[in-house]
Parts: C-alpha cells; structure tokens; sequence
C-alpha cells in the first residue's frame, strides 16, 4: 500500500517534469519522415488583420475667386474613398468671405450684400481618377511616390442668401511623404449660375488650395 | 493620519491605473487606425514576386523575391499589399501576385475581394446621385441597407436648386431588386418621406413650407469594378401640398455607389 502511494506521489512530480522531454520525442517516433520547419508556428492567415487605408481626410487652405467678389483665404476639409488603385470618390466641404464688388467700392455706399450673405460655404461630391503616377526625387537621397489626378463633380454652394447647383471641375497633385501622409495642391473650377440682379448668370469661380491630409 | 495617508497611496494607485489603461487603450486605437495588429506571413510560391515603389500599376519594380522567400504583409491600400521582406525591403505588391503565395500552413493565399457575386447580395450601400427635378437641379446622397438579396431599404436626403428657390427633402423606400445576380440589375422603389421648400431671400418675399410626399420608381444599377456601382433611376412623386392640389413631380438622377 505503501510503495503504491510513493509510486503515484512520484508519478505526479515527475510526469509535469519529464513531459516536454517525451511529447517531441513521441512526436518524432510517431512521423519521422515530416519536414520541420522550426522557424513557423501553425498559424491561420486572418484578412481582418490587415490593416486597410482606402479612406483618406484632410485639410486645405488656399485662396479662391467669386467672380465679382474679389479672391479671399479660402478653407476647408475633405474626405476621400480610394476604390481602386486609379478611382476615388471625395466629399468637399469649403468656406470663404467674399469682400465687395468694384461697384461698391466705387459708390460709395451702396450694398449688394450683407452680413452672412457674404459668406460663401459650398458642399461638393466628386469622381477623381489618377492619371500619373510617378516618384519624384528630392535630392539624391529622397524618393516620393506621387499622383496626378483630375477629378469632377457636382454639388451644393451657399452664397448671397441662394443655394445653388454647383459644377467642379479640375485636377491636383499628391505627394505621399510616407504611407499614411500626403501632401496635397488643388486647382479647381466651381460653376454655378447667380441670380443676383434679376437675370441668371453663370458663375466661373477658380479656387487654388494646399492641404495635408491622412490615409486610415 | 495614517489613514489619510494610506487613503492617498490608493487613489493614486487607482489613478496610476486608469492612466495605465487608458494609454494602453490609446495606443491600441492608433495600432488599429495605422499598423497590422499581428504579423502575418506567406511564402512566395511563383518564380518571383514583383516590389513597387507605390500601391499601383504605375509605380516602378524595384525588387523582386524569389520562390521560397518568406514575406510579411504590413497593409493594404485598394488592391495592393505593403510587404517587408526578409531582409527588410518594404514595397507594394500586387493582389494578384499576392494571391500566388502559400500561407504557413501551406495553403493557397485567399484575398477576399469584393466581386459581382458579392454584389448580388450586399449589406450596405452608399452613393451621391444627381439629376433633374422637374426642371429644377437636384443632389442627393443616400444609404441603403439589404434586408434580403431582393429587398433594401433606402433612406435618401436631397438638396433641390430651383431658380428662385431652394428645398430639401428626405425620403425613404423600399427597393425591390427582381435579378440581383444580373450585372446590369433593375430595380422598383416605392416610399415616402417630406420635402420642405425655401424661396430665395433676395428675391421673393414667402414663407418656407413643408409638405409630404409619396413615391414609385424604377432604376437600374450596374456593376461596374471592385465596390463600385453606376446607378440610374426615374421616380413619380406626388407631394400632398396643404394650400392646393396635389403637386406631381417626375425625376431623373444618375449617380455613382460604393458598397460593404
């Protein structure tokens, strides 16, 4: 009775101890002829673990024309889907004040608008596509990937107390300094028709702008 | 005062804690927003795999891995993959060739990808379409959930630009979609919602008004590549105006959609 409770006393210290020892071994006895690869664990491949940057945000400031209205600090954000390598969709939202015409400033105090009808904010939807990529190298030591691209759409502009339907057009180049940060410049061309005096006119507003903005 | 003392050492250890936490939790949050949470290998299994500089076509090979090589994969941007090598050259490689690659376990590499398959039957859809509102300019932007492959529910906000005046309009409707498997599939909406319509202060002196609204339609989506949807539709509207008869109104819009 004795020499059974030493035999599993013993057994329970020594099994946790010898163990490692005689799993490999058993292992090895049982399928000699497997090629063991040590360097790799037995690991699935999950996708939701790699980490996609499709969306891009960003800021700009720059300058832009209200036809009649004089060029003023323009400023505002954006928010881009990458669809594929070459299309992207973009959601832009800009403000700007307008100052006054020559007219008033030549009458001397007659107004066309005031307040916040002075105030410009549009809101547009556009399709960018990317025509050239390429690198661009600064100095010997430093390469950027880059992109042109052109893009286009439609949308909404506030402006002199009227909402109105808005064209844009017009194309931007990208510097990406690293995988998540690019530099941005824009040129754009918002078309809209303004019923200010009475009768429609159509609107050729350019706007010019830098940004930064974040891939995630 | 012993107390006190003992009282302070747990509230700072307490604090000390919830700093510790919520750091960590900081870091988890950017580690999600801008790198892989797990490294992930996969052994190259053509002749060679080809490096870009950038995520696409149009960026220069600079590097190529040969058969047996193992490679990290870091991110992913639309189709392309940023993988570090063994030694440590990080490029772009492209899905395609990803694809040819084995998994540790010895399997082919499997990219879920959004194809017209998964387009038959989506969740989530989002797009901006535009059009013409009985003779006035119309911009809408909508969201639309899949209930089942032939049914979605669709919640649209539209922006309306007329001559002297300017509305809004929020709307819902069910869509029912008769092929969704067709890569060129027509679709029947019926719904409701408001439409609240705003003169133009410059111009006309009248008070805003809202009034409801009911619809039936018909469109067509196509697919066009990866998430992308071109979408064209007409519907009636009947807006149910409180100071005269019913208005009757007909729209056109075409647009573009992602979907998830």
């Amino acid at each position: 009775m004795e020499s059974r409770i030493c035999r599993i006393f013993l057994s329970c210290c020594l099994w946790p101890a010898l163990a490692p020892l005689a799993l490999p071994l058993s292992a090895d006895a049982a399928d000699p002829e497997q090629v063991v690869r040590p360097e790799i664990q037995r690991r699935d491949i999950n996708q939701a673990d790699i980490d996609t940057e499709d969306f891009e945000i960003g800021g700009f400031f720059g300058v832009m024309n209200v036809e009649d209205f004089g060029t003023n600090p323009v400023y505002g954000l954006r928010l881009s889907y990458h669809v594929t390598e070459n299309l992207f969709t973009e959601a832009a939202y800009g403000h700007t004040n307008t100052s006054e015409t020559s007219f008033e400033r030549l009458s001397g105090s007659a107004q066309l608008l005031s307040g916040d009808d002075r105030k410009l904010d549009y809101l547009n939807l556009s399709l960018g596509y990317n025509l050239l990529p390429g690198e661009a190298f600064f100095g010997t030591r430093y390469a950027f990937t880059s992109d042109f691209y052109l893009i286009a759409g439609a949308g909404g502009t506030r402006f002199a107390g009227e909402d109105n339907f808005t064209w844009n057009f017009g194309f931007g180049y990208k510097l990406l300094l690293n995988d998540w940060l690019a530099l941005r410049i824009d040129a754009r061309d918002h078309i809209f028709s303004l019923d200010l005096l009475g009768d429609s006119q159509t609107n050729h507003n350019l706007e010019f702008t830098g940004g930064v903005s974040l891939f995630f | 005062m012993n107390r006190l003392t003992r009282g302070c050492g747990r509230l700072i250890a307490v604090l000390a804690c919830l700093l510790c936490t919520q750091q960590a939790a900081r870091a988890d949050l950017f580690g999600g927003l801008f790198a892989a949470s797990k490294p992930l290998h996969v052994e190259v299994a053509d002749p060679y795999i080809e490096l870009h500089t950038g995520a696409g076509r149009g960026y220069p090979v600079f590097h190529v891995e040969e058969r047996g090589a193992w490679i990290e994969i870091l991110k992913r941007k639309t189709d392309w993959f940023k993988v570090r090598t063994a030694r440590g050259k990080q490029g772009w490689v492209a899905r395609a060739q990803l694809e040819r690659t084995l998994t540790p376990l010895g399997t082919p590499m499997q990219i879920a990808e959004a194809t017209q398959k998964q387009f038959a039957f989506h969740r989530w859809e989002a797009g901006a379409i535009g059009g013409d509102f009985e003779g006035a300019d119309v911009m809408s932007i909508y969201g639309g959930f899949s209930l089942t492959p032939k049914f979605s529910l669709e919640l649209s906000w539209s922006k309306i630009f007329a001559r002297f005046s300017s509305g809004e309009m929020a709307d819902a409707s069910l869509n029912i979609h008769p092929f969704p498997e067709w890569r060129f599939s027509p679709f029947f909406a019926l719904g409701t919602g408001v439409i609240n319509s705003n003169p133009d202060t410059t111009l006309v002196q009248e008070s805003d008004r809202t009034d409801q609204l009911a619809h039936v339609g018909l469109g067509l989506r196509v697919y066009l590549t990866r998430r992308f949807i071109f979408r064209v539709q007409y519907k009636n509207y009947v807006i149910f105006q409180s100071t005269d008869d019913n208005q009757e109104i007909n729209e056109w819009k075409a647009g573009f959609a992602v979907f998830f």
